[in-house]
C-alpha cells in the first residue's frame, strides 16, 4: 500500500514524511499539495494506551462517528490479561483497532495506518502493528524518563531514529488538556482521564469526521454531571482545533461513504450479538431463556448482556462454577426453558461430562464456547480456533452434538439463533463456537426485522397424550418429544443411564445400547437435511480451494477477493456448519485441483476433513500465535501453492 | 406454557407416586424405609402430582427418582443441587426434591451443596448419610469417622469428617433437620416440615448401609443404647433425654454440657429450651455438632428460619423490569441506542 516513500519535510531536527494511506493515489502528487483532502478507500487506526486510558471507548466512539458518516467499519480490541498492570509498562497496554472503509470490509485490518500512542509503552508494543510510513500521534508529555524506564526504552524513541520513516505528530496532550479545562475547576485526575478525547478530536480533524455523535454521547453518558460533559466537549474540541492549527498536518483525509444496502444499522460486538441472537430465538419460540454460566474471558459479556434483559423474562443464573452452569441449564431444559450455557475452552473441558448427560437425556441445550488461546489457561485474551476437536470429540462415550461456528461478529446473532432453533427442533445439544476475535470485535450490523426471522417449533408433548413415550421418536428427525414438568399425564424420568428405546426405562441390554447409540448419532446426522447447502465464493471449479471455518471468514474473504482481482484461480469454501457438514461438501472438495485448509490452530479442521473425506489431499496453513491471520500471509501461502 | 392443564389437585394417595420400576436396593437397606416415607408425604402436600420433580446425582440414593412416579432427573455425580436449581428457577411452581448421599453431596458435589443453601432456593434436600461409599463398594466418605477401616483406608482414615449440619448452618442454610431411617413416623413428620419450609430445607437421614457399613449408627438406633445417645428436639421444650428422661443439655459458659436432673440442684429450668426459629446460629450449630457418646445425637428440626427465597427475588426483579423497561420486544431492542439509516 505504501510502496513509495514521499518527499520529506523537516520539523525541527527530525526527518518526517508525508503519509500515503490511499491505495489508489499517486503519492508524489498528493504529498506536494498541502491542505489537500486526500480520498482514501479505507484506513486502519490503532488506539493504544495504558489499560486505564480509555482506549476501548475512544476506538468505539471513533467507529460510531465514522458510521454516521456512512463508512463501514470493523473493530477489534487488543487488551491485556491483567486488568490494570503497572502503569506505563508494556504489560498494561490496551489497544483498539478500527478499520473504516468506503467499500465492504471484512476485518479490523492488518497493520495500522495511524497509531495513537498515549505513552512510550504503547508505542513500544504497537509499533510492529503500524505500517511503515504511517502516522504516529504521541502525547509528548508522557514521553519522559520515567515513561521510558517503565516501557524499557534505553533512550527516547522519538529521538533515537527508530521512528524514521514514520510521520510522527508530537502533541503535548496532557498539558493542552489541562489548559483547556483549567477554568472549569476540574482537578488534574479528571483532566487526565480525558486525554483520550483530545487524541480523538485530532483524529476527527484528520479524517474530516463530524464530532456531533461523540458530543451527544457525552451528554447521554454524563447526564448527571454537566461539568464532565463540558470538560469532555472542550477537550475534544481542543484536540480538533489543535490538529487544525499545527502545521505538521498539511493535509487531511476522507473516507467516502460506502454503498450499503438500505436499512437501519448499529454497532454490535460478537458477544452482544450472541446474547441478542438467543433472545430473538426465545421470542420466536415463545419460551423463556435460562442461562447458567460462570464468568470466563472472553465469554463473560454474553452472561453480562443477558443479565440486563429481565424485561424479556430472561433468567440468568450466575453459577458457582462451570459445571453448575451447564447442569443448572440441563435442569432448566428439562423444565421447558431455552437452556444456554456460555464459556471458553477451559470451561468447555469442565462441562464435558454434563454435555454427555444432555446427549443421553436428549434435551435441547446450547453451549457457547468463545474460543481463546489454549491449552490450559493459555492466552485468555487472545483468539484461537483450537477447540474444534474438543467440541467434536471431547466427551466420554459416543456423544455427537451439533456444531456451528459463527463467522463474523454480526453473524454471532444469526448463529446463536440457528443454534437455538436446531437444538429445540431436533432435541439435542448444540455447541456454538465463536472466538475472542469475534466476541470482542464489532462491526456494522444491519438490523433485521423479527417478522423475517424463521419460526421455531419445538416438539412439545401434549397433556394426557395416551401415546406419549419418553423416547418415542418422529420419523423425520428422530427426535423425542419434550414433556415439560407440570404437564398432566406425562410424568417420566430421564437420566444419564442408558435408556430403553421408546420407553426410556433404564437398560443395560447390549443390543439396545448399540441401537440407541446409532439412533442418537443418526438424529444429529439428519440435521444435515435442515441446514443450508455449502456455498463457494468464486468459480465452482478452480485451481485452488481455500477452506476455512468460523471466525476467520473476513480475512480469508479479503485475501481471496484480492487474489481473484489479480486473476488468480482461487475459490473459497468457508464452513459455518461443522457437524453435521452440509451434504455437498464432499462433492465441492472434488472440484478443485488443490485444497488448502487455513486455521488458527495446528490443523484441527483438516484432521476432521481427512477422516470424513480421505480421498483428497489437503495442504495446510496454520497459525497459532493468538493473532488473527493477515491478508498477506494468506495470499503468500496461496500463491506459493498456485506456483508450485 | 402450552400443553399444560391446570386442575385442582384431586385427593392423592401413596399409589399415585409408586413407580412401576423394580426397586433394586439391597434387601435391608435403609433406603427402602425412606422411599416409603416420601411416598406417604407427597400425597399429603396438596400439590398436583405433575408438579413434583425428583432430582438426584449418582450413588445408591440417587436411584431414587426411578422409584417415584413423578417427573424426575437422575443426573451426574455431585450435580443434583445445580440441576435442581435450574428446575426450580425455570418453574418456581414445581415442588423440587433432591435426593443425595454423603459422597454425592459433600465430596464431589460439595461446591453445589454450599451454594444452593446460601441462595435459599425452595428445594427439599434429603441427604442419606451412611458414612460410606456404597455404589463403589466400600470406600470412606467425607462423613466416615476418623480412624475407620475401609477399602481405601486399611490402616484407618486420617481425615476429619464433615458434620452435615454444621456445613448447612455454616453455609447460611435456613432449614436443617436430622432423622433416623429406623423411625418412619419421625421421617414422615420431618419431611412434611421440610416440604412446608419456604427455602432450601436439608434433612440428614442417618441411613444404614447393610452391606458396607452395617450398624454404623448402631449406638443411636439400638434399643439398648439409643435413648441415652439421642435427643429428640421439640420446639419450645427443655432439652431432656435419656432412658429415664433424667438427663438434659444446658449451656455452661460458651459450651454445651450434659447434666443430670436433680443432681446439684439442677432442674428443667436450667436446661436449654429448643428454638429452631432463632436467627442466631450459635446454639443451633452446637446442637448440630453434638456427637455420641459424649453428647446425645440431636434428632428433629435443629434450624428453621424464615428468609426470602432466590426464586421469589428473581421473579420480583423480572416483574419490575417488565413493568418499567421501555423495551418490550426484540424489535425495540434491536433499534435501541445508537443506530443509523441508509436510504
Amino acid at each position: 500500500m505504501l510502496s513509495k516513500l514521499p518527499p520529506e519535510c523537516r520539523i525541527g531536527q527530525r526527518k518526517l514524511y508525508y503519509p500515503y494511506l490511499c491505495r489508489n493515489s499517486n503519492p508524489e502528487e498528493m504529498g506536494q499539495r498541502p491542505g489537500q483532502v486526500i480520498e482514501l478507500e479505507d484506513v486502519v487506526i490503532r488506539f493504544a494506551g495504558d489499560s486505564g486510558d480509555g482506549m476501548q471507548l475512544t476506538g468505539s466512539l471513533f467507529s460510531d462517528a465514522a458510521a454516521q458518516e456512512g463508512n463501514v467499519f470493523a473493530t477489534f480490541p487488543d487488551y491485556p490479561a491483567e486488568i490494570r498492570a503497572p502503569q506505563g509498562t508494556v504489560a498494561g497496554v490496551s489497544g483498539y483497532q478500527v478499520h473504516i472503509g468506503s467499500k465492504p470490509i471484512h476485518t479490523s485490518g492488518d497493520l495500522a495506518d495511524v497509531l495513537v500512542a498515549m505513552n512510550p509503552a504503547s508505542l513500544k508494543s504497537n509499533l510492529k502493528w503500524t505500517k511503515k510510513g504511517g502516522i504516529i500521534i504521541v502525547d509528548t508529555d508522557a514521553f519522559n524518563d520515567k515513561g521510558f524506564e517503565r516501557a524499557g526504552y534505553a533512550k527516547d524513541p522519538l529521538e533515537s531514529g527508530e521512528l524514521d520513516g514514520y510521520r510522527v505528530i508530537r502533541a503535548p496532550i496532557t498539558n493542552l488538556v489541562r489548559e483547556s479545562v483549567k477554568d472549569l475547576g476540574v482537578d488534574h485526575k479528571v483532566a487526565g482521564k480525558s486525554r483520550n478525547m483530545f487524541a480523538l478530536g485530532m483524529l476527527y480533524y484528520l479524517f474530516n469526521i463530524n464530532m456531533e455523535t461523540t458530543m451527544s454521547f457525552f451528554e447521554k453518558k454524563f447526564r448527571s454531571n454537566p461539568l464532565i460533559v463540558e470538560a469532555n466537549r472542550r477537550v475534544l474540541t481542543a484536540g480538533y482545533d489543535y490538529a487544525d492549527t499545527i502545521e505538521v498536518i498539511s493535509n487531511t483525509f476522507n473516507v467516502a461513504p460506502a454503498p450499503l444496502n438500505t436499512g437501519t444499522y448499529r454497532n454490535l460486538t460478537g458477544n452482544q450479538a450472541t446474547a441478542w441472537g438467543f433472545m430473538a430465538a426465545a421470542e420466536k419460540a415463545g419460551r423463556q431463556i435460562f442461562l447458567g454460566s460462570y464468568p470466563i474471558t472472553p465469554a463473560t459479556e454474553i452472561l453480562q448482556e443477558l443479565s440486563y434483559h429481565k424485561q424479556f423474562g430472561v433468567k440468568v443464573f450466575q453459577a458457582e462454577d462451570e459445571i453448575a452452569g451447564i447442569t443448572s441449564a440441563i435442569g432448566a431444559s428439562y423444565t421447558g426453558s431455552i437452556a444456554v450455557t456460555t464459556t471458553s475452552g477451559p470451561g468447555l473441558s469442565l462441562k464435558s461430562e454434563a454435555i454427555g448427560l444432555a446427549v443421553m437425556t436428549e434435551l435441547p441445550l446450547v453451549i457457547v464456547d468463545v474460543q481463546r488461546g489454549g491449552p490450559s489457561t493459555g492466552l485468555p485474551t487472545k483468539s484461537e480456533q483450537s477447540d474444534l476437536l474438543q467440541a467434536l470429540y471431547g466427551r466420554n462415550g459416543e456423544a455427537p452434538v451439533i456444531i456451528i461456528a459463527a463467522q463474523s461478529s454480526g453473524d454471532c446473532f444469526y448463529a446463536a439463533f440457528e443454534a437455538t432453533k436446531l437444538s429445540l427442533e431436533h432435541m439435542t445439544p448444540v455447541i456454538l463456537l465463536t472466538d475472542g476475535y469475534l466476541a470482542n470485535g464489532s462491526e456494522m450490523f444491519r438490523i433485521p426485522s423479527m417478522k423475517d426471522m424463521p419460526a421455531i417449533h419445538p416438539p412439545i408433548a401434549q397433556a394426557n397424550d395416551p401415546d406419549y413415550k419418553p423416547y418415542l421418536r418422529d420419523e423425520e428427525k428422530l427426535r423425542r418429544q419434550w414433556a415439560v414438568p407440570g404437564t398432566e399425564g406425562l410424568r417420566h424420568r430421564v437420566g444419564g443411564l442408558e435408556k430403553w428405546d421408546i420407553t426410556g426405562h433404564v437398560s443395560h441390554d447390549p443390543l439396545n445400547h448399540q441401537r440407541m447409540c446409532e439412533l442418537r448419532e443418526e438424529k444429529v446426522n439428519r440435521v444435515a437435511n435442515f441446514i443450508p447447502k455449502q456455498e463457494v465464493v468464486g468459480p465452482e471449479e478452480n485451481d485452488l480451494l481455500v477452506v476455512s471455518w468460523g471466525g476467520t471468514r473476513g480475512v480469508i474473504l479479503e485475501a481471496v477477493q484480492q487474489m481473484q482481482a489479480e486473476g488468480k484461480k482461487v475459490s473459497m469454501m468457508h464452513l459455518r456448519h461443522i457437524y453435521p457438514l452440509p451434504l455437498n461438501v464432499e462433492e465441492i472438495l472434488g472440484r478443485y485441483k488443490k485444497i488448502i485448509v487455513c486455521e488458527l490452530n495446528l490443523g484441527q479442521l483438516v484432521k476432521y476433513l481427512k477422516i470424513n473425506f480421505p480421498q483428497y489431499k489437503y495442504h495446510q496453513l496454520n497459525k497459532i500465535q493468538g493473532l488473527p491471520f493477515m491478508v498477506k500471509e494468506l495470499v503468500d501461502a496461496c500463491n506459493a501453492l498456485l506456483e508450485d | 406454557m402450552e400443553g399444560q392443564i391446570k386442575t385442582q389437585p384431586v385427593q392423592l394417595t401413596k399409589d399415585d407416586f409408586v413407580s412401576d420400576q423394580m426397586v433394586k436396593w439391597c434387601p435391608g437397606c435403609g433406603d427402602h424405609a425412606i422411599l416409603h416415607s416420601v411416598e406417604k408425604v407427597f400425597p399429603e402436600l396438596g400439590i398436583p402430582k405433575e408438579n413434583f420433580v425428583v432430582v438426584s446425582g449418582i450413588g445408591c440414593s440417587s436411584r431414587f427418582p426411578y422409584y417415584m412416579n413423578t417427573y424426575g432427573i437422575h443426573g451426574i455425580h455431585g450435580r443434583a443441587a445445580a440441576i435442581a436449581s435450574g428446575v426450580k428457577i425455570s418453574n418456581p411452581e414445581l415442588s423440587v426434591w433432591m435426593i443425595t448421599g454423603d459422597g454425592d453431596c459433600m465430596a464431589i458435589g460439595g461446591n453445589h451443596f454450599i451454594h444452593v443453601l446460601r441462595r435459599n432456593l425452595d428445594i427439599n434436600i434429603l441427604l442419606f448419610n451412611n458414612k460410606i461409599y456404597g455404589l463403589t463398594k466400600g470406600q470412606y466418605s467425607p462423613t466416615t469417622p476418623m480412624g475407620s477401616v475401609t477399602k481405601t483406608s486399611p490402616q484407618g482414615t486420617i481425615e476429619h469428617p464433615f458434620n452435615p449440619g454444621e456445613l448447612v448452618i455454616g453455609a447460611q442454610g435456613t432449614f436443617f433437620a436430622r432423622v433416623l431411617d429406623t423411625n418412619p413416623k419421625m421421617m414422615t413428620d420431618i419431611f412434611m416440615d421440610a416440604a412446608r419450609h419456604k427455602g432450601t430445607s436439608l434433612v440428614e437421614v442417618l441411613q444404614n448401609c447393610v452391606i458396607f457399613n452395617n450398624k454404623v449408627h448402631d449406638l443411636i438406633t439400638n434399643k439398648a443404647t439409643k435413648d441415652d445417645n439421642t435427643i429428640i428436639l421439640e420446639e419450645g421444650k427443655p432439652m431432656i433425654f435419656g432412658k429415664d428422661n433424667d438427663k438434659g443439655i444446658r449451656l455452661n459458659g460458651l459450651a454445651l454440657e450434659v447434666v443430670r436432673l436433680g443432681e446439684n440442684g439442677i432442674t428443667e429450668k436450667d436446661l436449654l429450651v429448643h428454638d429452631p426459629d432463632h436467627s442466631d446460629t450459635g446454639i443451633q450449630m452446637m446442637i448440630a455438632g453434638m456427637t455420641p457418646p459424649a453428647f446425645p445425637m440431636a434428632l428433629g428440626v435443629i434450624r428453621r428460619v424464615k428468609q426470602v427465597t432466590y426464586e421469589v427475588l428473581l421473579e420480583n426483579q423480572i416483574a419490575h423490569a417488565r413493568e418499567t423497561s421501555p423495551i418490550k420486544n426484540m424489535d425495540d431492542l434491536l433499534r435501541s441506542g445508537n443506530t443509523w439509516s441508509v436510504e
